[in-house]
């Protein structure tokens, strides 16, 4: 029988096993950051245990950070307590550290993707669950507790029981103004959010053949959204060209030996999976999601389902939505284009094609964070900044901001924020906030007619016929 | 790690799913760089109003329940991997978690902090919620050597599964980081060969 791409790339790093038990992998690159760090630092150095393998460890400060006037210090006091001491662990264990204000800093899986520090057939973690997003790549990556980060630190290893495997095909062309982000979110919304618990999932079709590596990115990154410990996307052309001179990536003769193994890590025709979901590109359309889980997700112009069970009826309660209304039309004063489900420059090239000319709806707030500074550059680079700005929007510095609200970035009280980022849990982007999740292409939409529209219907019409 | 070998104790009923990490413990108390204090926090916006009073129809405010056994829905601690969700139980005093399904992440976070998370069928889950509502002061047995749950007098019983490995670890109080120091030889051998 045939080998997945999966069972290539573990068991290529399995060190050891336990009879009837876990097995002992190898992990080739370990991100951290100042979040779910420190008490894994704590834990060695109170049992007297060195950092194993420095050098395979890159860190960058992201979670916590303030996403305006990043060359002062930080304001809030434990929020600056916590960034000093990732300074001052990494620089006792000689980790190299991309803080605030470095050109490489970054949301954790901006940054590594896009300084080539994550290759195919890799195996990384992050105290982060939406390490899953290196798996566009064709890497085992996902996200680990901090007793885990303390293992690695420790042994450069992790024990693991290997996961079952699921395969997601998604064939045909996609329509015009459906994005990777609607594909997740159509997915997650047909098998749900534990559908994929207990397995690794592989992205296969036309669809993701199709796509960019951003786009591949999106789709990896919330793998975790329907329970699945990672996602993968096998590698290809695409995928060399992206990783092809890239900062930390392997160059010349090497790049064209470590291309021949990749080429090599494709699941087998053969290989068989323990379960297996198949969906047609023209089923997809812009979604957007209406509850408190990322499963409650339905097509823009779509009611909301009218079911009878506590779970969503207090869903809906906290949203303050009712069964069986459109979506379409609600009034929205909060967008946040950001976060590692969109943050890269593909995302941001969207937004302004679509802004270009236009305003920004009085009564929005909005929020575009890009996921890191080279995104950031890129921004100003292309154009795209003027765009935003000369639109009323409002460009802010690198961070993981209101996908999370650690920082000063929460949507208030109450409020209905259309994000581009990967939960909607209750409070999630500030205590009693409404999430919204959708594309970035919705979101710009959003912001400029300031409610939920339909941007298939703009794409075709103009957009001040829907102004109207 | 604290050993587990048999529990006995009332427990509190939970009885809602998909119960997400941000609800366990909402992101803003995660400035923290020690395991001490998440206790307090523990479901802080179902405990608390925004004026931080107790909210009186939050199941962990209703002076009849109580006990270091937490029985929730379906689907307990999906979503962010911050281990502090389980900081935060076991120092709420949480020494079992009880649901009919758990994420991956949270349970393998559960049990390297001695927080047993304990698998049961969804009809059990049902009974089991059913009794402790009806009698807040049931008394139940976790009885790890054995894999079982139960309570005594009664036919509520079910047995559970838990990695062998794991089980050993939570018995004897060890962590991986002692089983893969162990392991360095190897590794060392493993890398060189790369
Ligand atoms: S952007 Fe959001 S999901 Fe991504 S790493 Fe940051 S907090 Fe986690």
């Amino acid at each position: 029988m045939g080998k997945t791409l999966f069972d290539k790339v573990w068991d290529a790093h399995v060190v050891d096993s336990i009879d009837n038990g876990p097995q002992v992998l190898y992990i080739d690159k370990h991100l951290i950051h100042e979040v779910t760090s420190p008490q894994a630092f704590k834990e060695l150095e109170e049992r007297n245990i060195p950092i194993f393998r420095p050098d395979q460890i890159v860190a960058t400060a992201d979670h916590n950070t303030p996403t305006v006037n990043q060359h002062l210090p930080v304001r809030d006091e434990l929020s600056r307590n916590q960034l000093k001491q990732l300074a001052e662990n990494c620089e006792k264990s000689g980790i190299t550290l991309y803080g605030l204000g470095h050109p490489y800093n970054g949301i954790v899986h901006v940054m590594a993707p896009e300084l080539g520090i994550t290759q195919p057939g890799m195996t990384m973690v992050c105290g982060d669950s939406h390490t899953s997003t290196h798996g566009a790549f064709g890497s085992i990556a996902f996200g680990i507790g901090t007793s885990q980060v303390a293992q690695v630190f420790a042994s450069q290893c992790l024990l693991l029981t290997k996961p079952k495997s699921l395969r997601v095909s998604v064939n045909g062309k996609l329509k015009n103004g459906v994005l990777p982000k609607d594909v997740i979110l159509y997915i997650i919304s047909k098998i749900g959010t534990n559908a994929g618990t207990g397995y690794f999932c592989e992205y296969a079709g036309d669809v993701f053949e199709d796509m960019s590596m951003e786009g591949r990115m999106t789709v990896c990154n919330m793998s975790i959204e329907m329970g699945a410990r990672g996602g993968m996307i096998a590698p290809d052309q695409t995928t060399f060209d992206y990783v092809k001179g890239r900062e930390f990536a392997p160059k010349g003769e090497e790049f064209d030996k470590k291309v021949s193994y990749w080429k090599t890590l494709p699941s087998d025709e053969d290989a068989v999976f323990d379960k297996e979901y198949t969906f047609d590109a023209a089923d997809i359309e812009p979604m957007v999601t209406y509850g408190t889980n990322p499963g409650m997700g339905i097509k823009i112009n779509a009611r909301i389902p009218e079911l009878n069970d506590a779970s969503f009826e207090k869903s809906l309660q906290y949203m303050d939505f009712k069964k069986g209304e459109y979506m379409l039309n609600k009034p929205i004063n909060y967008v946040f284009i950001g976060s590692c489900t969109n943050s890269r420059i593909e995302d941001f090239r969207v937004a302004a094609q679509f802004i270009k000319g236009k305003q920004k709806a009085d009564n929005v707030t909005a929020w575009l964070v890009p996921g890191s500074k080279q995104v950031e550059s890129q921004i100003e680079a292309e154009g795209l900044k003027d765009i935003f700005e000369a639109a009323g929007f409002e460009l802010r510095q690198p961070g993981c901001s209101a996908c999370l609200a650690m920082n000063d970035d929460k949507i208030p009280q109450g409020e209905y924020c259309v994000s581009t980022s990967n939960r909607n849990f209750e409070g999630r982007q500030g205590q009693g906030a409404r999430t919204i999740l959708a594309s970035p292409l919705v979101a710009a939409a959003t912001a400029v007619l300031g409610k939920i529209v339909d941007v298939t219907k703009l794409l075709e019409h103009s957009y001040e016929e829907e102004l109207i | 790690m604290e050993k587990f070998t048999t529990l006995h104790s009332t427990a509190i009923p939970l009885d809602i799913e998909n119960i997400d990490t941000d609800q366990i413990i909402p992101a803003r108390f995660l400035k923290a760089t020690d395991k001490q204090g998440f206790g307090d926090n523990a479901f802080r916006d179902w405990r608390f109003d925004k004026e931080g009073n107790p909210n009186k129809d939050f199941v962990l405010n209703d002076p009849k329940f109580s006990g270091s056994i937490l029985v929730a829905g379906d689907n307990f601690g999906c979503g962010s991997s911050r281990e502090h969700a389980a900081w935060a139980l076991v120092g709420y005093g949480f020494k079992v978690i009880v649901s009919s399904f758990f994420a991956d992440i949270f349970k393998g976070n559960a049990l390297n902090n001695g927080l047993l998370p304990v698998q049961v069928s969804p009809t059990f889950l049902k009974q089991l919620l059913n009794l402790i509502q009806a009698k807040p002061d049931t008394q139940i047995t976790v009885d790890l050597e054995n894999q079982t749950i139960f309570v005594a007098d009664t036919d509520l019983k079910e047995s559970f599964d838990i990695d062998p490995y794991k089980k050993t670890c939570m018995i004897n109080g060890y962590d991986d980081i002692d089983y893969l120091l162990s392991k360095k030889k190897e590794i060392e051998q493993f890398e060189a060969a790369l």
